[in-house]
């Protein structure tokens, strides 16, 4: 596909422009929002308890007068952090490991597949938990880390399967025997018939990586200082938020995650109208 | 002059869970080419023909066996040795459309050749003899260059493959199935550039399934059934006689203009696992002995250059 024709379905998808101005937003939200926040620490008691939102707290506040929404996007922050870092890890371990794996083949597939298998059917849970009770100080990053390092197996397996498929095309061959490289016929020729499909893998990694460290803040796993969507969401729940009618400290959090993984959703099934044209609506 | 030698060439792929079984693609075949001439190589689909081409190309590592091009063993060959190896012999393949990377404009195959073989030569210079090819194989090239894969046909792409080869001086042509994804009237143009590159020294495998193309351009035929060749020699004398009860099957059924075809012939077709006789035909084999079932085979000389594996050969 010419630059000039993706930049043109690109363009003409609703669903990606749609995408991509809801990520643009809470993107925005995340960068500038701690600077526009009336209050600078999210974890400041900066007011009455059980407030409703209002002028003074946009959001409200929350049970001990912390503001609701510098907590918000300081929790954005830290969820967009996790994603890009985690979600980036395990693609490019899973796209690694994968790669190697279908493209030399024999013993070392093996060998790599075995590997990818147990963590396979190892529960990711069960180990994150395990891993993030051993660590007595964690932060965003060692939690972006763990997320990382046991996300990437099913991304393994589907570049595999690629790489396998496009090895054995006739054009590979035919670099072969106008004596390429092996390093050139790998990134001339293989890699960038995979890209596409490696920016998909990392768009729902992406979201992954959210979902899996709101699940471990969520369980009182996430980082020791900071604030996150998942804590905002614990706390909320351990402080009754919903019984108390706080339906501000309650659903907010809840809500940004949704949209945020949502919105990657819908930008994957746009994306994957634009690569493959049989699923473009004309 | 002999100047391609390949020896007892056997290709085994493993079969199953642990490999024990063997499939044999290529079954100890040996076969001499000379300089300026067009062998081809005869078979149904899956008789091992493309593997054949592929291990010239060296695309794949034989299990057995040895291929010596110009005295040398063309698997100890190493980078610059390779190098001059893949200048001297070149391939086109079977499907054209995956013979180009998608993503990239067919320029790119043109660009590759110069790139790693002729770096000398100018860009302004390239472009005048990417041009000349073009126009040789009867493309023109100002409807070609600049323009992907997808917007080409299938015979075009083709041609372009042809092309390609046309920049170097190539002295070993694999050329598999070339002429199945042309329509009639190219075909004869393209069939007959053979012909002008094989006057010019150049020596071509020619891989085909259709009888009477292999007749048409070659200097020598290969028959192969199951990775064995059961027939070789002068194309002449294995096509006005053949032999092997294979070799006369294949001929019977080409379909011929002005004959219709006669619904009471039958021909057995091809048992699968049944591999246990020393003779692969013996199944099939309308004159077969109990002997042939046990008995050692090898390749009988029937006639001055035409050898033929069968035990029945001459009686």
């Amino acid at each position: 596909m010419t630059r000039k024709e993706f930049a043109y379905f690109f363009l003409r998808n609703k669903k990606v422009i749609f995408a991509m101005c809801v990520l643009g937003f809470l993107t925005f939200l995340a960068v500038v929002g701690p600077y526009i926040s009336p209050y600078k620490d999210p974890l400041a008691f900066v007011g009455l308890g059980y407030q409703p939102p209002s002028k003074q707290h946009w959001l409200g506040t929350n049970t001990f007068g912390q503001d609701i929404f510098t907590q918000l996007v300081h929790g954005l922050r830290t969820s967009l952090f996790v994603g890009l870092v985690g979600g980036s890890l395990a693609t490019v371990i899973g796209l690694l490991i994968g790669f190697v794996a279908g493209y030399r083949g024999g013993w070392i597939d093996e060998l790599l597949m075995m590997f990818t298998n147990i963590l396979m059917v190892i529960p990711t849970l069960a180990l994150l938990i395990i891993i993030a009770a051993y660590l007595p100080y964690r932060g965003i990053f060692i939690q972006s880390l763990i997320i990382g390092f046991t996300a990437w197996p099913w991304t393994a397996r589907a570049v595999r399967a690629q790489a396998l498929s496009l090895k054995t095309r006739e054009f590979v061959d035919l670099a072969r025997i106008t004596a390429r490289r092996p390093l050139k016929i790998i990134f001339g020729e293989i890699m960038p018939n995979m890209m596409s499909y490696v920016f998909m893998v990392f768009i729902l990694q992406f979201g992954g990586a959210i979902l899996a460290a709101t699940g471990l803040d969520f369980i009182g796993l996430g980082p020791t200082r900071g604030m996150s969507l998942g804590i905002m969401l614990q706390q909320a729940t351990l402080w009754n938020a919903i019984q108390l009618g706080m339906w501000w400290w309650a659903i907010t959090p809840g809500a940004v995650i949704t949209l945020i993984v949502a919105t990657l959703y819908i930008m994957n099934t746009g994306l994957d109208e634009i690569f493959n044209p049989k699923l473009r609506e004309m | 002059m002999s100047f391609l030698v390949v020896q007892n060439l056997t290709k085994e792929y493993p079969l199953g869970l642990l490999g024990k079984e063997k499939l044999k693609a290529v079954d100890d075949v040996s076969f001499e080419i000379e300089r300026s001439k067009i062998v081809s190589l005869i078979g149904e689909s899956g008789s091992g023909k493309t593997t054949i081409g592929k291990l010239v190309l060296r695309l794949l590592k034989p299990t057995s066996g040895r291929i010596v091009f110009d005295g040398k063993d063309v698997f100890s060959l190493r980078k610059e040795e390779l190098r001059d190896y893949y200048r001297r012999v070149q391939g086109v393949f079977q499907d054209p459309f995956s013979s180009f990377n998608p993503i990239y404009k067919i320029d790119r195959v043109f660009d590759m050749v110069f790139e790693e073989f002729l770096p000398e030569v100018k860009a302004s210079e390239r472009k005048a003899r990417i041009e000349q090819v073009l126009v040789s194989v009867g493309l023109n090239p100002s409807q070609i260059l600049g323009k992907y894969p997808h917007q080409l046909s299938g015979g075009q792409l083709q041609r372009i493959l042809i092309a390609r080869i046309l920049l170097l001086d190539v002295e070993l042509l694999v050329a598999d199935e070339i002429i199945s994804m042309l329509d009639a009237s190219t075909r004869v143009d393209v069939l007959n550039l053979l012909g002008d590159l094989k006057k010019r020294g150049m020596s071509v495998i020619f891989i085909t399934h259709d009888l009477s193309l292999g007749y048409y351009i070659s200097d020598e035929a290969l028959i192969m059934y199951r990775g064995s060749i059961v027939e070789m020699g002068d194309t002449e004398k294995v096509f006005r006689n053949p032999v092997h009860p294979y070799t006369r099957m294949l001929l019977e059924s080409v379909p011929e203009v002005g004959k219709k075809w006669d619904l009471r012939e039958r021909f057995t077709p091809e048992l699968i696992g049944g591999d246990s006789a020393s003779c692969k035909y013996y199944d099939r084999c309308p004159i077969r002995e109990r002997h042939c079932r046990t008995a050692h085979l090898q390749m009988v000389e029937v006639e001055e250059n035409h050898k033929v594996l069968c035990l029945k050969a001459g009686a």
